[in-house]
Protein backbone atom coordinates (compact mmCIF):
# COMPACT_ATOMS: atom_id res chain seq x y z
CA UNK A 1 0.00 0.00 0.00
CA UNK A 2 1.39 3.32 -1.05
CA UNK A 3 1.40 6.03 1.44
CA UNK A 4 0.21 8.33 -0.83
CA UNK A 5 -3.25 6.37 -0.70
CA UNK A 6 -3.86 7.49 2.69
CA UNK A 7 -4.45 10.47 1.61
CA UNK A 8 -7.63 9.47 0.46
CA UNK A 9 -8.95 8.71 4.12
CA UNK A 10 -8.55 12.35 4.74
CA UNK A 11 -12.46 13.49 2.97
CA UNK A 12 -13.80 10.64 5.47
CA UNK A 13 -12.09 11.87 8.56
CA UNK A 14 -12.94 15.62 7.33
CA UNK A 15 -16.73 14.84 6.90
CA UNK A 16 -17.34 12.19 9.22
CA UNK A 17 -15.60 13.13 12.15
CA UNK A 18 -15.05 17.06 11.81
CA UNK A 19 -18.40 18.20 10.50
CA UNK A 20 -19.84 17.66 14.51
CA UNK A 21 -17.09 20.14 15.61
CA UNK A 22 -17.53 22.76 12.86
CA UNK A 23 -21.84 22.47 13.39
CA UNK A 24 -21.75 26.34 13.54
CA UNK A 25 -23.06 29.21 11.34
CA UNK A 26 -20.46 31.57 12.08
CA UNK A 27 -17.54 32.95 11.24
CA UNK A 28 -19.83 33.12 7.48
CA UNK A 29 -16.85 31.99 4.81
CA UNK A 30 -17.77 33.18 1.23
CA UNK A 31 -20.95 34.35 2.52
CA UNK A 32 -21.29 30.64 3.39
CA UNK A 33 -22.78 29.10 6.69
CA UNK A 34 -19.59 27.58 8.54
CA UNK A 35 -20.61 24.30 8.33
CA UNK A 36 -21.40 24.42 4.50
CA UNK A 37 -18.11 26.59 3.77
CA UNK A 38 -16.50 23.38 6.01
CA UNK A 39 -18.11 20.78 3.67
CA UNK A 40 -17.73 22.76 0.19
CA UNK A 41 -14.42 22.77 1.03
CA UNK A 42 -13.94 18.94 1.34
CA UNK A 43 -15.88 18.05 -1.86
CA UNK A 44 -13.14 20.32 -3.40
CA UNK A 45 -9.65 18.68 -1.61
CA UNK A 46 -11.82 14.84 -3.00
CA UNK A 47 -10.91 16.13 -5.95
CA UNK A 48 -7.61 17.40 -5.87
CA UNK A 49 -6.69 14.31 -4.11
CA UNK A 50 -8.25 11.76 -6.06
CA UNK A 51 -6.15 13.64 -8.96
CA UNK A 52 -3.04 13.82 -7.19
CA UNK A 53 -3.71 9.59 -6.90
CA UNK A 54 -4.81 9.17 -9.97
CA UNK A 55 -1.52 11.03 -11.16
CA UNK A 56 1.01 8.89 -8.91
CA UNK A 57 -0.82 5.62 -9.27
CA UNK A 58 0.94 2.87 -11.36
CA UNK A 59 -2.21 1.17 -12.85
CA UNK A 60 -3.18 4.29 -14.32
CA UNK A 61 0.39 3.94 -17.27
CA UNK A 62 -0.61 0.53 -17.81
CA UNK A 63 -2.54 -0.52 -21.24
CA UNK A 64 -5.96 -0.45 -21.21
CA UNK A 65 -6.36 -3.71 -18.53
CA UNK A 66 -5.28 -2.04 -15.50
CA UNK B 1 -54.98 25.08 -19.69
CA UNK B 2 -52.47 27.91 -18.64
CA UNK B 3 -48.95 28.50 -20.45
CA UNK B 4 -46.93 26.62 -18.12
CA UNK B 5 -49.03 23.86 -18.37
CA UNK B 6 -48.64 23.93 -21.90
CA UNK B 7 -44.95 24.24 -21.72
CA UNK B 8 -44.40 21.17 -19.34
CA UNK B 9 -46.44 19.13 -21.79
CA UNK B 10 -45.32 20.14 -25.22
CA UNK B 11 -41.88 19.77 -23.33
CA UNK B 12 -43.01 15.85 -22.29
CA UNK B 13 -44.51 15.29 -26.20
CA UNK B 14 -40.78 16.17 -27.49
CA UNK B 15 -39.07 13.60 -25.57
CA UNK B 16 -41.08 11.35 -26.17
CA UNK B 17 -40.85 12.07 -29.72
CA UNK B 18 -37.19 11.81 -29.12
CA UNK B 19 -37.73 8.60 -27.66
CA UNK B 20 -39.73 7.25 -31.12
CA UNK B 21 -36.72 9.19 -33.26
CA UNK B 22 -33.95 7.47 -31.48
CA UNK B 23 -35.69 4.00 -31.88
CA UNK B 24 -36.64 4.06 -35.25
CA UNK B 25 -34.90 1.93 -37.36
CA UNK B 26 -33.76 -0.59 -35.11
CA UNK B 27 -35.44 -3.77 -34.40
CA UNK B 28 -34.43 -3.89 -30.43
CA UNK B 29 -34.11 -7.17 -28.24
CA UNK B 30 -33.53 -6.80 -24.62
CA UNK B 31 -29.56 -6.40 -24.98
CA UNK B 32 -30.12 -3.04 -26.94
CA UNK B 33 -32.75 -2.13 -24.84
CA UNK B 34 -31.24 -2.63 -22.25
CA UNK B 35 -27.59 -1.17 -22.38
CA UNK B 36 -27.82 0.73 -25.75
CA UNK B 37 -26.42 -2.13 -27.08
CA UNK B 38 -22.61 -0.94 -25.63
CA UNK B 39 -22.98 1.22 -28.35
CA UNK B 40 -22.86 4.99 -26.92
CA UNK B 41 -19.82 7.05 -27.14
CA UNK B 42 -17.67 7.77 -23.74
CA UNK B 43 -19.67 10.87 -23.81
CA UNK B 44 -23.08 9.54 -23.42
CA UNK B 45 -21.96 7.33 -21.12
CA UNK B 46 -20.48 10.05 -18.73
CA UNK B 47 -23.89 12.62 -19.71
CA UNK B 48 -25.49 9.35 -18.57
CA UNK B 49 -23.42 8.53 -15.34
CA UNK B 50 -23.35 12.34 -14.65
CA UNK B 51 -27.19 12.91 -15.20
CA UNK B 52 -28.14 9.78 -12.64
CA UNK B 53 -26.91 12.50 -9.78
CA UNK B 54 -29.89 14.59 -10.62
CA UNK B 55 -32.92 13.79 -10.53
CA UNK B 56 -36.05 15.31 -9.14
CA UNK B 57 -34.72 14.34 -5.36
CA UNK B 58 -31.90 17.20 -5.77
CA UNK B 59 -34.36 19.54 -7.80
CA UNK B 60 -37.67 19.88 -5.30
CA UNK B 61 -36.16 17.54 -2.27
CA UNK B 62 -32.68 18.70 -1.94
CA UNK B 63 -34.32 22.46 -2.25
CA UNK B 64 -37.02 21.34 -0.30
CA UNK B 65 -34.91 20.14 3.00
CA UNK B 66 -32.95 23.40 2.29
CA UNK B 67 -36.50 25.13 2.99
CA UNK B 68 -37.96 22.78 5.53
CA UNK B 69 -34.68 21.41 7.60
CA UNK B 70 -31.84 24.01 7.10
CA UNK B 71 -28.22 22.38 8.16
CA UNK B 72 -29.55 18.56 7.80
CA UNK B 73 -30.07 19.16 3.93
CA UNK B 74 -26.40 19.27 3.20
CA UNK B 75 -25.97 16.07 4.31
CA UNK B 76 -26.89 15.81 0.19
CA UNK B 77 -23.07 17.33 -0.30
CA UNK B 78 -21.22 15.53 1.62
CA UNK B 79 -22.11 11.72 0.51
CA UNK B 80 -21.30 11.40 -3.17
CA UNK B 81 -18.03 13.05 -2.58
CA UNK B 82 -17.00 9.96 -0.40
CA UNK B 83 -18.40 7.12 -2.86
CA UNK B 84 -16.64 8.21 -5.59
CA UNK B 85 -13.47 8.32 -3.51
CA UNK B 86 -14.39 4.54 -2.91
CA UNK B 87 -15.36 3.87 -6.12
CA UNK B 88 -11.30 4.42 -7.42
CA UNK B 89 -10.88 1.21 -5.60
CA UNK B 90 -13.97 -0.98 -5.34
CA UNK B 91 -15.43 -0.39 -9.13
CA UNK B 92 -12.38 -1.63 -10.77
CA UNK B 93 -12.04 -4.79 -8.60
CA UNK B 94 -15.79 -5.41 -9.87
CA UNK B 95 -14.92 -4.55 -13.31
CA UNK B 96 -12.01 -7.12 -13.41
CA UNK B 97 -14.01 -9.72 -12.03
CA UNK B 98 -16.94 -9.41 -13.99
CA UNK B 99 -14.83 -9.00 -17.38
CA UNK B 100 -12.66 -11.90 -16.67
CA UNK B 101 -15.82 -13.95 -15.98
CA UNK B 102 -18.35 -12.33 -17.98
CA UNK B 103 -21.23 -11.22 -15.81
CA UNK B 104 -23.82 -8.41 -17.13
CA UNK B 105 -25.38 -7.23 -14.04
CA UNK B 106 -25.48 -6.93 -10.10
CA UNK B 107 -27.17 -10.49 -9.85
CA UNK B 108 -24.87 -12.44 -11.96
CA UNK B 109 -21.58 -10.86 -10.07
CA UNK B 110 -23.25 -12.28 -6.41
CA UNK B 111 -24.41 -15.33 -7.81
CA UNK B 112 -21.15 -15.69 -9.20
CA UNK B 113 -18.58 -14.88 -6.19
CA UNK B 114 -20.43 -16.90 -4.03
CA UNK B 115 -21.56 -19.77 -6.47
CA UNK B 116 -25.03 -19.28 -5.61
CA UNK B 117 -27.37 -18.73 -8.40
CA UNK B 118 -30.66 -18.40 -5.46
CA UNK B 119 -28.21 -15.11 -3.85
CA UNK B 120 -28.49 -13.08 -7.06
CA UNK B 121 -32.10 -13.48 -7.18
CA UNK B 122 -32.36 -12.56 -3.30
CA UNK B 123 -30.07 -9.32 -4.31
CA UNK B 124 -32.01 -8.73 -7.63
CA UNK B 125 -35.57 -8.41 -5.50
CA UNK B 126 -33.95 -6.22 -2.39
CA UNK B 127 -32.25 -4.15 -5.35
CA UNK B 128 -35.79 -4.24 -6.66
CA UNK B 129 -37.60 -3.33 -3.86
CA UNK B 130 -35.21 -0.56 -2.78
CA UNK B 131 -35.65 0.97 -6.06
CA UNK B 132 -39.67 1.17 -5.46
CA UNK B 133 -39.59 3.99 -3.12
CA UNK B 134 -36.67 5.64 -5.51
CA UNK B 135 -39.10 5.52 -8.26
CA UNK B 136 -41.87 6.52 -5.97
CA UNK B 137 -40.60 9.68 -4.79
CA UNK B 138 -40.11 10.52 -9.22
CA UNK B 139 -43.86 10.21 -9.46
CA UNK B 140 -44.25 12.26 -6.40
CA UNK B 141 -41.61 14.70 -8.15
CA UNK B 142 -43.92 14.86 -11.41
CA UNK B 143 -47.45 14.74 -9.54
CA UNK B 144 -46.05 18.38 -7.37
CA UNK B 145 -44.76 20.06 -10.69
CA UNK B 146 -48.10 19.24 -12.59
CA UNK B 147 -50.37 20.07 -10.32
CA UNK B 148 -48.43 23.36 -9.17
CA UNK B 149 -47.89 24.47 -12.78
CA UNK B 150 -51.90 23.71 -13.40
CA UNK B 151 -52.16 26.32 -10.74
CA UNK B 152 -54.45 24.43 -8.92
CA UNK B 153 -56.44 22.99 -11.72
CA UNK B 154 -55.22 19.29 -11.19
CA UNK B 155 -55.03 17.99 -7.67
CA UNK B 156 -51.29 16.69 -6.91
CA UNK B 157 -52.75 12.99 -7.23
CA UNK B 158 -54.21 13.05 -9.93
CA UNK B 159 -51.02 14.86 -11.82
CA UNK B 160 -48.88 12.08 -9.82
CA UNK B 161 -51.44 9.37 -12.46
CA UNK B 162 -50.34 11.92 -14.95
CA UNK B 163 -46.53 11.68 -14.36
CA UNK B 164 -46.37 7.76 -13.89
CA UNK B 165 -48.84 6.99 -17.12
CA UNK B 166 -46.41 9.43 -19.29
CA UNK B 167 -42.94 7.88 -17.62
CA UNK B 168 -44.26 4.60 -18.46
CA UNK B 169 -45.15 5.16 -21.83
CA UNK B 170 -42.08 6.48 -22.50
CA UNK B 171 -40.28 3.16 -21.36
CA UNK B 172 -42.49 1.47 -23.16
CA UNK B 173 -42.00 3.12 -26.38
CA UNK B 174 -38.42 4.09 -26.23
CA UNK B 175 -35.94 2.09 -24.30
CA UNK B 176 -32.34 3.62 -23.37
CA UNK B 177 -32.01 5.21 -26.16
CA UNK B 178 -34.92 8.20 -25.36
CA UNK B 179 -33.43 8.48 -22.26
CA UNK B 180 -29.60 9.30 -23.67
CA UNK B 181 -31.20 11.79 -25.56
CA UNK B 182 -33.34 13.15 -23.41
CA UNK B 183 -30.53 12.73 -20.52
CA UNK B 184 -28.30 15.49 -22.71
CA UNK B 185 -31.61 18.16 -22.92
CA UNK B 186 -32.15 17.27 -18.93
CA UNK B 187 -28.46 18.24 -18.14
CA UNK B 188 -28.17 21.35 -19.70
CA UNK B 189 -31.75 22.35 -18.93
CA UNK B 190 -31.31 21.96 -14.95
CA UNK B 191 -27.85 23.41 -15.03
CA UNK B 192 -29.01 26.42 -16.48
CA UNK B 193 -32.17 26.87 -14.66
CA UNK B 194 -30.83 26.19 -10.80
CA UNK B 195 -27.78 27.98 -11.51
CA UNK B 196 -30.20 30.79 -12.43
CA UNK B 197 -32.38 30.15 -10.12
CA UNK B 198 -29.81 29.70 -7.59
CA UNK B 199 -27.91 32.81 -7.87
CA UNK B 200 -31.00 35.38 -8.95
CA UNK B 201 -33.54 34.89 -6.07
CA UNK B 202 -30.79 35.09 -3.18
CA UNK B 203 -29.90 38.33 -5.01
CA UNK B 204 -33.13 39.97 -6.33
CA UNK B 205 -34.64 38.86 -2.74
CA UNK B 206 -31.89 39.30 -0.15
CA UNK B 207 -29.15 41.49 -2.03
CA UNK B 208 -26.72 38.55 -2.32
CA UNK B 209 -26.13 34.73 -0.90
CA UNK B 210 -23.81 36.27 1.86
CA UNK B 211 -26.94 38.84 2.88
CA UNK B 212 -29.50 35.76 2.72
CA UNK B 213 -27.27 33.48 5.25
CA UNK B 214 -26.97 36.33 7.42
CA UNK B 215 -30.57 37.32 7.57
CA UNK B 216 -31.97 33.27 7.48
CA UNK B 217 -29.25 33.20 10.73
CA UNK B 218 -30.88 36.41 12.47
CA UNK B 219 -34.71 35.75 12.16
CA UNK B 220 -33.93 31.77 12.24
CA UNK B 221 -31.35 31.21 15.01
CA UNK B 222 -29.59 27.79 14.68
CA UNK B 223 -31.69 26.58 11.55
CA UNK B 224 -28.09 27.15 9.28
CA UNK B 225 -26.59 24.15 11.84
CA UNK B 226 -27.50 20.47 12.86
CA UNK B 227 -29.68 20.56 15.90
CA UNK B 228 -29.07 19.07 18.95
CA UNK B 229 -31.81 16.23 18.80
CA UNK B 230 -33.44 14.62 15.71
CA UNK B 231 -31.18 15.13 12.29
CA UNK B 232 -28.41 16.11 15.14
CA UNK B 233 -24.58 15.50 14.08
CA UNK B 234 -24.77 11.77 15.18
CA UNK B 235 -27.87 11.63 12.10
CA UNK B 236 -25.39 13.47 9.98
CA UNK B 237 -22.59 11.26 10.15
CA UNK B 238 -24.56 7.65 10.16
CA UNK B 239 -26.50 9.18 7.13
CA UNK B 240 -23.73 10.64 4.97
CA UNK B 241 -22.23 7.16 5.60
CA UNK B 242 -24.55 5.17 4.52
CA UNK B 243 -25.64 6.67 1.75
CA UNK B 244 -21.80 6.67 0.48
CA UNK B 245 -22.06 3.14 1.19
CA UNK B 246 -25.04 2.67 -1.17
CA UNK B 247 -24.28 5.02 -3.66
CA UNK B 248 -22.92 1.97 -5.99
CA UNK B 249 -25.43 -0.39 -4.74
CA UNK B 250 -28.06 0.14 -6.84
CA UNK B 251 -28.31 -1.97 -9.87
CA UNK B 252 -28.30 0.83 -11.95
CA UNK B 253 -25.08 2.54 -10.71
CA UNK B 254 -23.42 -1.07 -10.00
CA UNK B 255 -24.48 -1.63 -13.75
CA UNK B 256 -22.74 1.35 -15.14
CA UNK B 257 -19.45 -0.51 -14.28
CA UNK B 258 -20.26 -3.46 -16.65
CA UNK B 259 -20.26 -0.62 -19.55
CA UNK B 260 -17.24 1.07 -19.20
CA UNK B 261 -14.66 0.57 -21.58
CA UNK B 262 -11.66 -0.01 -19.14
CA UNK B 263 -10.97 0.48 -15.71
CA UNK B 264 -8.66 3.26 -16.24
CA UNK B 265 -12.20 5.60 -17.20
CA UNK B 266 -13.68 4.47 -13.83
CA UNK B 267 -10.83 5.76 -11.83
CA UNK B 268 -10.54 8.81 -14.08
CA UNK B 269 -14.26 9.68 -12.98
CA UNK B 270 -13.49 9.54 -9.23
CA UNK B 271 -11.06 12.40 -10.31
CA UNK B 272 -13.37 15.19 -11.26
CA UNK B 273 -16.87 13.75 -10.27
CA UNK B 274 -16.77 15.08 -6.80
CA UNK B 275 -16.67 18.48 -8.19
CA UNK B 276 -20.17 17.87 -10.25
CA UNK B 277 -21.69 17.98 -6.71
CA UNK B 278 -20.71 21.51 -6.12
CA UNK B 279 -24.09 22.34 -8.48
CA UNK B 280 -25.96 21.15 -5.36
CA UNK B 281 -25.18 24.47 -3.79
CA UNK B 282 -27.32 26.40 -6.15
CA UNK B 283 -30.07 23.91 -5.00
CA UNK B 284 -29.98 25.09 -1.48
CA UNK B 285 -29.51 28.57 -2.68
CA UNK B 286 -33.08 28.36 -3.76
CA UNK B 287 -34.45 26.37 -1.22
CA UNK B 288 -33.04 28.89 1.25
CA UNK B 289 -34.20 31.79 -0.22
CA UNK B 290 -37.72 30.80 0.15
CA UNK B 291 -37.35 30.42 3.72
CA UNK B 292 -38.31 33.85 4.44
CA UNK B 293 -40.25 34.38 1.69
CA UNK B 294 -43.05 31.59 1.62
CA UNK B 295 -43.64 30.66 4.90
CA UNK B 296 -45.87 27.69 6.31
CA UNK B 297 -45.20 24.51 4.20
CA UNK B 298 -44.42 21.76 6.32
CA UNK B 299 -44.17 17.92 6.08
CA UNK B 300 -44.05 16.85 2.82
CA UNK B 301 -45.17 19.76 1.76
CA UNK B 302 -41.48 21.50 1.85
CA UNK B 303 -41.07 20.05 -1.74
CA UNK B 304 -43.48 22.82 -3.11
CA UNK B 305 -40.49 25.52 -1.94
CA UNK B 306 -39.12 25.84 -5.36
CA UNK B 307 -41.98 25.82 -7.34
CA UNK B 308 -43.74 28.22 -5.07
CA UNK B 309 -41.23 30.86 -4.61
CA UNK B 310 -40.53 30.53 -8.55
CA UNK B 311 -44.39 31.25 -8.96
CA UNK B 312 -44.38 34.07 -6.61
CA UNK B 313 -41.24 35.57 -8.79
CA UNK B 314 -41.84 35.09 -12.20
CA UNK B 315 -44.23 34.90 -14.93
CA UNK B 316 -46.34 31.72 -15.94
CA UNK B 317 -44.39 31.11 -19.28
CA UNK B 318 -40.98 31.01 -16.71
CA UNK B 319 -42.92 28.76 -14.35
CA UNK B 320 -43.42 26.68 -17.53
CA UNK B 321 -39.62 26.28 -18.11
CA UNK B 322 -38.88 25.48 -14.69
CA UNK B 323 -41.43 22.97 -14.73
CA UNK B 324 -40.44 21.46 -17.63
CA UNK B 325 -36.80 21.11 -16.51
CA UNK B 326 -38.14 19.24 -13.43
CA UNK B 327 -40.24 16.95 -15.60
CA UNK B 328 -37.29 15.89 -17.65
CA UNK B 329 -35.27 15.63 -13.91
CA UNK B 330 -38.05 13.37 -12.83
CA UNK B 331 -38.32 11.73 -16.18
CA UNK B 332 -34.83 10.62 -17.47
CA UNK B 333 -34.01 8.97 -14.19
CA UNK B 334 -37.65 7.16 -13.39
CA UNK B 335 -37.47 5.59 -16.59
CA UNK B 336 -33.94 4.46 -15.88
CA UNK B 337 -35.04 3.19 -12.77
CA UNK B 338 -38.10 1.60 -14.24
CA UNK B 339 -36.45 0.03 -16.93
CA UNK B 340 -33.29 -1.35 -14.76
CA UNK B 341 -36.50 -2.72 -12.39
CA UNK B 342 -38.05 -4.15 -15.07
CA UNK B 343 -35.28 -5.98 -16.67
CA UNK B 344 -33.57 -7.56 -13.63
CA UNK B 345 -37.38 -9.25 -12.30
CA UNK B 346 -37.32 -10.66 -15.54
CA UNK B 347 -33.83 -11.34 -16.00
CA UNK B 348 -32.40 -12.58 -13.06
CA UNK B 349 -35.65 -13.63 -11.05
CA UNK B 350 -38.24 -15.04 -13.73
CA UNK B 351 -34.80 -16.91 -16.10
CA UNK B 352 -33.25 -17.84 -13.04
CA UNK B 353 -36.59 -20.25 -12.15
CA UNK B 354 -37.31 -21.04 -15.81
CA UNK B 355 -34.56 -20.88 -17.43
CA UNK B 356 -35.60 -22.23 -21.08
CA UNK B 357 -37.40 -19.09 -20.97
CA UNK B 358 -35.91 -17.39 -24.44
CA UNK B 359 -34.61 -13.78 -24.93
CA UNK B 360 -37.16 -12.96 -26.80
CA UNK B 361 -40.08 -13.68 -24.02
CA UNK B 362 -37.75 -12.75 -21.77
CA UNK B 363 -37.84 -8.95 -23.17
CA UNK B 364 -41.32 -9.27 -23.49
CA UNK B 365 -41.55 -9.90 -20.22
CA UNK B 366 -39.68 -7.39 -19.12
CA UNK B 367 -42.02 -4.80 -20.94
CA UNK B 368 -44.92 -6.22 -19.37
CA UNK B 369 -43.27 -5.47 -15.99
CA UNK B 370 -42.92 -1.91 -16.87
CA UNK B 371 -46.62 -0.69 -16.17
CA UNK B 372 -46.80 -3.34 -12.96
CA UNK B 373 -43.65 -1.95 -11.41
CA UNK B 374 -45.00 1.82 -12.28
CA UNK B 375 -48.41 1.18 -10.62
CA UNK B 376 -46.80 -0.58 -7.56
CA UNK B 377 -44.40 2.79 -7.04
CA UNK B 378 -47.35 4.99 -7.32
CA UNK B 379 -49.51 3.34 -5.12
CA UNK B 380 -46.15 3.68 -2.62
CA UNK B 381 -45.82 7.14 -3.31
CA UNK B 382 -49.51 7.71 -2.63
CA UNK B 383 -49.40 5.53 0.66
CA UNK B 384 -46.66 6.52 2.47
CA UNK B 385 -47.43 10.58 2.71
CA UNK B 386 -43.91 11.10 3.18
CA UNK B 387 -41.30 13.82 1.39
CA UNK B 388 -38.85 12.84 -1.49
CA UNK B 389 -35.97 12.90 0.76
CA UNK B 390 -37.33 10.50 3.67
CA UNK B 391 -38.74 7.85 0.68
CA UNK B 392 -34.77 8.46 -0.81
CA UNK B 393 -33.39 7.73 2.36
CA UNK B 394 -35.32 4.62 2.86
CA UNK B 395 -34.43 3.15 -0.86
CA UNK B 396 -31.04 3.74 0.45
CA UNK B 397 -31.34 1.87 4.07
CA UNK B 398 -32.70 -1.31 2.02
CA UNK B 399 -30.20 -0.91 -0.51
CA UNK B 400 -27.21 -0.59 1.25
CA UNK B 401 -27.58 -3.98 2.95
CA UNK B 402 -25.96 -5.47 -0.15
CA UNK B 403 -22.69 -3.76 0.71
CA UNK B 404 -20.78 -6.15 3.47
CA UNK B 405 -21.51 -9.27 1.26
CA UNK B 406 -19.85 -7.13 -1.73
CA UNK B 407 -17.27 -6.31 0.21
CA UNK B 408 -16.47 -9.10 1.35
CA UNK B 409 -16.21 -11.14 -1.66
CA UNK B 410 -13.74 -8.51 -3.47
CA UNK B 411 -11.48 -9.95 -0.62
CA UNK B 412 -8.79 -12.46 -0.57
CA UNK B 413 -9.70 -15.60 1.32
CA UNK B 414 -13.21 -14.85 1.52
CA UNK B 415 -14.93 -16.50 5.21
CA UNK B 416 -18.67 -15.21 4.54
CA UNK B 417 -20.34 -18.54 2.87
CA UNK B 418 -23.22 -17.52 0.65
CA UNK B 419 -25.77 -18.37 3.59
CA UNK B 420 -23.84 -15.76 5.79
CA UNK B 421 -24.69 -13.15 3.21
CA UNK B 422 -28.02 -13.92 2.17
CA UNK B 423 -28.71 -13.68 6.03
CA UNK B 424 -27.28 -10.70 6.83
CA UNK B 425 -29.23 -9.69 3.69
CA UNK B 426 -32.13 -10.02 5.04
CA UNK B 427 -31.62 -9.50 8.67
CA UNK B 428 -30.87 -5.55 7.40
CA UNK B 429 -33.86 -5.45 5.67
CA UNK B 430 -35.87 -6.81 7.86
CA UNK B 431 -34.58 -4.69 10.18
CA UNK B 432 -34.97 -1.32 8.10
CA UNK B 433 -38.98 -2.88 7.28
CA UNK B 434 -39.73 -3.56 10.64
CA UNK B 435 -39.05 -0.17 12.23
CA UNK B 436 -40.45 1.70 8.73
CA UNK B 437 -44.06 -0.08 8.63
CA UNK B 438 -44.17 0.05 13.21
CA UNK B 439 -43.18 4.00 12.24
CA UNK B 440 -40.68 4.21 15.13
CA UNK B 441 -36.99 4.99 16.16
CA UNK B 442 -33.89 3.41 17.73
CA UNK B 443 -34.67 6.35 20.33
CA UNK B 444 -38.36 5.05 20.23
CA UNK B 445 -37.45 1.19 20.56
CA UNK B 446 -34.43 1.60 23.23
CA UNK B 447 -35.58 4.92 25.34
CA UNK B 448 -32.52 4.51 27.38
CA UNK B 449 -29.95 5.04 24.81
CA UNK B 450 -28.34 8.55 24.53
CA UNK B 451 -29.04 11.34 22.40
CA UNK B 452 -26.06 10.47 19.77
CA UNK B 453 -27.05 6.61 19.40
CA UNK B 454 -31.26 7.18 19.49
CA UNK B 455 -30.59 9.63 16.06
CA UNK B 456 -27.89 7.35 14.00
CA UNK B 457 -29.65 6.23 11.12
CA UNK B 458 -31.56 3.30 10.57
CA UNK B 459 -29.78 2.10 8.05
CA UNK B 460 -26.84 1.77 9.49
CA UNK B 461 -27.96 0.38 12.86
CA UNK B 462 -29.50 -2.25 9.94
CA UNK B 463 -26.14 -2.37 8.63
CA UNK B 464 -24.62 -3.55 11.90
CA UNK B 465 -27.23 -6.08 12.71
CA UNK B 466 -26.64 -7.65 9.08
CA UNK B 467 -23.15 -7.33 9.56
CA UNK B 468 -23.53 -9.71 13.00
CA UNK B 469 -25.83 -12.24 11.07
CA UNK B 470 -23.20 -12.51 8.22
CA UNK B 471 -20.49 -13.72 10.31
CA UNK B 472 -21.95 -15.68 12.50
CA UNK B 473 -23.81 -17.83 10.14
CA UNK B 474 -21.01 -17.58 7.91
CA UNK B 475 -18.84 -19.16 10.87
CA UNK B 476 -21.75 -21.65 11.89
CA UNK B 477 -21.76 -23.27 7.98
CA UNK B 478 -18.23 -23.72 7.75
CA UNK B 479 -16.81 -20.51 6.35
CA UNK B 480 -13.84 -20.40 8.70
CA UNK B 481 -13.50 -24.09 7.62
CA UNK B 482 -13.04 -23.54 4.37
CA UNK B 483 -11.09 -20.85 4.88
CA UNK B 484 -8.34 -23.00 6.87
CA UNK B 485 -8.59 -25.41 3.91
CA UNK B 486 -7.33 -22.78 1.82
CA UNK B 487 -5.09 -21.63 3.60
CA UNK B 488 -3.51 -25.21 4.66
Amino acid sequence: MRLVYLLAALPFVGILVGTPFVNQAEPFVLGLPFILFWIVMWVILSSVIMAIIYAVDPANKEGDEG
Amino acid sequence: MNVALVIIFAFLALAVYLGIRARRGKDMDLEEWAVGGRSFGTIFIFVLLAGEIYTTFTFLGGSGWAYGEGGPAFYILSYGCLAYIMSYWLLPAVWRYAKENRLHSQADFFASKYESSALGVLVSLVAVIAMVPYLALQFQGLGLIVSEASYGAISSTVAAIIGTVAVTVYVIISGIHGSAWTAVAKDIMVLVVVVFLGIYLPFALYGGIGEMFREIQAQKPGFLVLPDEGYSPAWFVSTVLLTALGFYMWPHTFGSVFTAENARVIRRNATFLPLYQLILLFVFFVGFAAVLQVPGLGGEKVDLALLRLSKEEFSASVVGLIGATGLLTALVPGSMLLMVSSTVLAKNVYKVFVPSTSEQRVSILAKILVPIVAAVSLWFSLQSGQGIVLLLLLGYSLVTQLFPALLFSLMPNNFVTKWGAAAGIVAGVLTVTYVTVKETTIGQLFPFLPEEIADTNIGIVALVVNFAVLLIVSLATGGLAVRREQSA
